[in-house]
């Protein structure tokens, strides 16, 4: 089965085509990575994904579930609302900047979703951050506001935080990109377990080492489009089109 | 008698009118706080209704003077329709203030909410909170702090506008204070008027700076 499917995904900003007939499928338990140059449409296409930007056209399919179909910026069809909302609560996002809730402590970020979105019980709602505090080594800090902590532990907060709402697939986009170079291993590791207990995931990544440690199946994007996708050892090694092969070098 | 003397005598006076003035800042102040809420979300709303509403609003009050409010509101309105009587100058004084300082915070609590970085509702919108939610448990929360600066500057600021209430008769510290200057035929009582001003707004300044400390804790 499909966890997310689209069809010809286009999204333009003004002028500028970002994402240019994008078809990508990223199947249960996988994990796909998604590399490129920058400026490829790599987090415009995981942002375009969960809604947090509008698609301009092409079709979304979440849980082999036609989730959304857009032509020329007007949704065409769409689920039911309710349906639409427990759709998004299936993809847990992570961001390049954490943009955990400065207000809440660490405790309260994972908190919020379970408490106030799926209204369980505060008991069940406290033990279940708990267990995924410690799950991301967080347990002492469980108190602190995020301000006192480092990015490396902030980003693994909002691990904890998506991972709260029980979703089907994780989307990281650039989950290390804003880290000290000392702090992507504690990111990695976490996201490592994550893929090793089976969760499916979507990362959008510069972490080749991951990429060829972690991935199902790598895709590679450049000028909003999908260029390339294999294997890690396909597209690692035997690059097939030209911009992959210069991008490749150029980062390996 | 001598100065310190003349000083004590009018105390009583002068603390009576300082009282009329505290109240009116911070029951205005306090009211309006919470009106400039609703027409802050008001005027960032999508909805054009509301959004003109809340908008005119804040043009009309912040774009005419407040002596020319108070006016209306006594004197004015009761000309348009008897049930608009406000017999009360206090009450009337009170309205005036409310809505005039609604209209200032009102911008303050959009620039606050507009200051929040746009990630935070992004966050708040994945984990699948409503927009009120987000507004209730992550946004408003961050912006309160950001808001007390610029609410204490409010207070600071309606404390001396209160002086204007005179014209509707009512006895504020600067109306006592002047009554005295012309029965007493002496300048001498501004000088304790303007100390007992300095009082009020170093207080306020104290308990602001206090909430500043206090609602930092996570910064």
């Amino acid at each position: 089965m499909s966890i997310i499917r689209t069809e010809d995904l286009c999204k333009n900003f003004g002028d500028l085509q970002v994402l240019k007939n994008v078809n990508l499928t990223v199947r249960s338990g996988e994990v796909v990575v998604i590399i490129g140059p920058s400026g490829a449409g790599k987090s415009t296409l995981l942002r375009s994904l969960n809604t947090l930007e509008t698609i301009t056209s092409g079709k979304i399919f979440l849980e082999d579930k036609l989730f959304q179909r857009v032509e020329r910026g007007e949704v065409r069809e769409e689920m039911k609302k309710e349906e639409k909302k427990a759709a998004l609560l299936e993809m847990g996002m992570v961001f390049q900047r954490f943009h955990l809730f400065p207000n809440m402590t660490v405790k309260e970020n994972v908190l919020a979703g379970p408490l106030y979105v799926q209204k369980i019980p505060k008991g069940e709602a406290e033990k279940r951050a708990l267990e995924l505090l410690e799950k991301v080594g967080l347990l002492d800090k469980a108190d602190d506001y995020p301000s006192h902590l480092s990015g490396g532990q902030q980003q693994r907060v909002a691990i904890a935080r998506a991972l709260a709402m029980q979703p089907r697939i994780m989307l990281f986009d650039e989950p290390t990109s804003a880290l000290d170079p000392e702090l992507v291993g504690e990111v990695l590791s976490v996201m490592k377990d994550l893929a090793s207990q089976g969760m499916t995931m979507l990362c959008v990544t510069h972490e080749m080492g991951f990429a060829r440690e972690v991935a199902d199946r790598v895709v590679f994007m450049a000028d909003g489009q999908i260029l390339e996708e294999g294997t890690p050892e396909e597209i690692f090694n035997q690059p097939k089109t030209a911009k992959a092969q210069q991008f490749l070098a150029s980062i390996l | 008698m001598n100065g310190m003397t003349r000083i004590l005598i009018w105390m009583p006076q002068l603390l009576k009118g300082a009282q009329t003035t505290i109240i009116i800042t911070i029951l205005s102040v306090a009211v309006g706080l919470i009106l400039s809420l609703f027409l802050a979300l008001g005027k960032m709303s999508k909805h054009a209704v509301l959004n003109r509403l809340c908008s005119g609003y804040i043009f009309f009050f912040r774009g005419t003077p407040l002596l020319m409010q108070i006016y209306f509101i006594y004197f004015g309105l009761p000309q348009f329709h008897p049930a608009l009587t406000i017999r009360s100058a206090f009450l009337a004084a009170m309205i005036a203030y409310t809505l005039n300082t609604a209209a200032y915070l009102a911008e303050n609590i959009r620039a606050g909410i507009q200051s929040i970085d746009k990630g935070q509702f992004e966050a708040a919108r994945t984990i699948g909170m409503t927009g009120a939610q987000t507004m209730r448990y992550v946004i408003i929360p961050q912006t309160v702090r950001r808001l007390i600066p610029p609410v204490g500057n409010e207070f600071i600021m309606v404390l001396k506008d209160v002086s204007l209430v005179a014209i509707i008769g009512l006895a504020d510290l600067t109306k006592v204070t002047r009554a005295i200057s012309s029965s007493a035929a002496t300048a001498l009582v501004y000088i304790p008027a303007m100390i007992i001003y300095l009082v009020i707004t170093a207080l306020f300044q104290f308990v602001f700076n206090k909430l500043e400390k206090k609602y930092s804790v996570y910064e």
